[in-house]
């Protein structure tokens, strides 16, 4: 035992932090908590890619842990509960549906740190959320998608009607109907982050519709096979999914955890945690836009840059208006930008989507 | 607005609906032999991947969909063992052999993804797969389809005419009995339990191979669990269960459509239908008297030893 903390004192020192907080003697203890396996090549692999990333960066001065495929709900709390009691000092909770879960364990733990991504309730001290603008993404893929379809038939495979996932929807249409105003989006709502069979048997519906364009927002490539044989396009969601390129993957909305997971671990050894919200988009690095392929136009594929490039450096904001909502109300006024309550809480769609946001 | 086509509706259905009939209608001779296995999920995912590599590797689906089946009962032989044998808690078992399938596909999966698998051929038949509407429900599907349809059947005659099918159905009403009347109750059980964890791979590998098709760690996503609720909610007859495995598939392709084609419906409860079907149907047959309706085998997941 001596000279295991021996050797990893000399590891921290080797890494130059044994300066400051530097009290503690054994690895940080770190849990990542996944809603899917690290093998969806999506949403779980690339918060598993930000963990290896952490192991690599701090070394032997970490130690991570991760429980794969953890329902949200009940299941999750059991999870936490386990992982805070085995000594971890910071938990990763990775799913929007781990936010009551993860503030009903942090309230029973108060020395140990919790991070909740895309949530928004921080009840006591030691939770934070952060979370990317995916969005802006978003509004990229919808730019190239209105530029692309044929039949102006637009599908998307949507998880839940959650504010996440509509504003999503509301970017990726009003970027598309900038470039292509007789577009129309066709919604399906899977329920489900991750369930290939039915991703797949939704594109397949969306496609016998008339669809030639499809975004998801789900995690799994099942659809991509599914575009692939049809002879549509799509867009990697989450992770690049660069193995579906050129086609049907033309482009792609990239989480990029790694940065953000070092800093919170970072703060942790230093002691200089503390609660925070932070919502990182493109210009953040969180939010990275996958390589647009060849089979896009020169053309489609430069103004798709340089829209994301107006995002990246603050010059344009995704909602900016005029903007009304489906109901046909003033949203934004004439030059008028989104502020982040209203998008965090969007529930409705943008004036021109066709259908309704279930309840 | 775009109506639904209800003949690539039909034709989705049973795409959709044959994973869980296959797991489903193993999972019915394994349950008619008095043994209950939950591990139908892990057997699925196992037959998947087994099936994906075998056709992946050989170019062949039809090798494939055999490795698939020979891997669902070699994972079952572990189920096999361990009840009969070592006679463990069956329910207990069932579930570890979930986890440890879900693992153990994960594993072999690791340099499968993202790889298209060979194309499984559907069997046009000349004429027939060319009449208007009956062509591209009933003739142009691919050997699987038609395969899951006639074990039903098979299993169905088996069951209901053969001397096999009672001597089955008496290990799974009174295995001291059977054993008494000289019947080798483990053997069958075992036989049994290797035939649910072939349906149970082939089932998994038509997930991997036709309708989604590549590889993906827990594509199974819970069809596992469904096949075993089909089984209860068709009282343990096979036909039954083929109306159940459609209806499920059914619902599912139907609610996706019906969104796509921007129909404005309440999606949670057409979601959560066949699963109130299942209650319903259970609470119905439940509430008989003699419960013969239930129609359970006695035996089911009681542990046999062969003392008395």
């Amino acid at each position: 035992m001596k000279t295991t903390t021996t050797l990893l004192a000399g590891a921290a020192l080797a890494l130059g932090l044994a300066g400051g907080a530097m009290a503690q003697d054994e690895p940080l203890q770190v849990g990542f908590v996944y809603v899917g396996s690290i093998g969806d090549l999506g949403w779980t692999y690339e918060h598993d890619q930000g963990r290896l990333a952490v192991e690599e960066y701090f070394g032997d001065a970490v130690e991570t842990t991760y429980v794969e495929n953890v329902p949200e709900g009940a299941d999750a709390e059991r999870v936490m509960t386990q992982m805070a009691l085995s000594g971890a000092d910071l938990i990763f909770t990775t799913s929007f549906g781990y936010m009551e879960p993860t503030n009903n364990v942090a309230a029973r733990f108060p020395d140990v740190m919790f991070e909740h991504a895309t949530g928004y309730l921080r009840n006591s001290p030691n939770v934070s959320t952060y979370a990317a603008r995916f969005y802006e993404g978003r509004a990229v893929m919808g730019h190239i998608a209105g530029n692309m379809t044929e039949s102006n038939i637009i599908g998307y495979i949507g998880s839940y009607p959650i504010p996440e996932v509509i504003r999503g929807i509301n970017s990726a249409y009003l970027h598309a109907a900038e470039v292509n105003p007789d577009v129309e989006f066709r919604v399906i709502w899977a329920y489900t982050w991750f369930d290939p069979a039915v991703e797949a048997e939704a594109a397949q519906a969306l496609i016998d519709q008339g669809a030639d364009v499809i975004l998801q927002h789900t995690d799994s490539t099942a659809p991509m096979t599914v575009l692939a044989e049809a002879g549509a396009i799509g867009f990697g969601q989450a992770s690049d999914m660069g193995q579906f390129a050129p086609t049907p993957r033309v482009s792609s909305i990239i989480d990029n955890w790694a940065p953000y997971y070092i800093e919170r671990v970072q703060a942790v050894m230093d002691g200089t945690w503390e609660s925070s919200d932070v919502w990182g988009g493109i210009d953040s690095g969180m939010v990275e836009i996958g390589e647009i392929s060849d089979a896009i136009p020169e053309e489609v594929r430069a103004s798709a840059q340089a829209l994301a490039d107006s995002i990246e450096d603050g010059s344009y904001h995704p909602f900016t208006g005029p903007i009304n909502r489906q109901d046909g109300s003033v949203w934004l006024a004439e030059g008028e930008t989104a502020d982040d309550g209203t998008l965090l809480g969007m529930d409705f769609y943008v004036e021109g989507m066709t259908g309704d946001v279930p309840n | 607005m775009m109506g639904i086509d209800p003949v690539t509706l039909i034709a989705a259905l049973i795409v959709a609906s044959t994973p869980i009939l296959l797991a489903a209608i193993g999972e019915l001779v394994v349950e008619k032999a008095g043994v209950l296995n939950l591990g139908v999920e892990g057997m699925m995912i196992t037959g998947a991947i087994c099936g994906f590599a075998i056709a992946v590797d050989s170019g062949s689906p039809t090798l494939g969909f055999i490795a698939a089946a020979g891997g669902g009962a070699a994972l079952s032989l572990v189920f096999a063992f361990l009840t009969q044998y070592l006679l463990s808690n069956q329910v207990a078992t069932g579930l570890a052999l979930t986890l440890f399938g879900l693992g153990l596909s994960a594993l072999i999966g690791v340099s499968y993804s993202g790889i298209s698998p060979p194309v499984t051929p559907s069997l046009d038949i000349p004429g027939l797969s060319d009449m208007p509407v009956l062509g591209p429900i009933l003739f142009s599907h691919d050997a699987i389809v038609y395969l899951s349809v006639a074990l039903v059947a098979a299993v169905w005659a088996t069951l209901k005419y053969s001397r096999v099918g009672l001597i089955i159905r008496a290990v799974g009403e009174s295995h001291d009995a059977a054993h008494a009347l000289g019947y080798k109750v483990v053997r069958i059980r075992v036989l049994a339990i290797m035939f649910g964890g072939a349906c149970a791979g082939l089932g998994g590998a038509y997930l991997s191979l036709v309708r989604v098709p590549q590889w993906t760690e827990g594509m199974t996503a819970g069809a596992g669990w469904i096949a075993l609720a089909i089984v209860v909610f068709a009282s343990w007859k096979p036909w039954r269960a083929l109306i159940g495995a459609y209806l499920f598939g059914g619902i599912t392709a139907l609610q996706l459509r019906l969104q796509a084609a921007g129909f404005d419906i309440p999606v949670e409860y057409l979601s959560m239908s066949p699963y109130v079907v299942t209650i319903l149907v259970l609470v119905i047959m439940s509430s008989d008297r003699n419960r013969a309706a239930l129609n359970a085998p006695a035996s089911l997941g009681k542990v046999f030893h062969a003392t008395g």
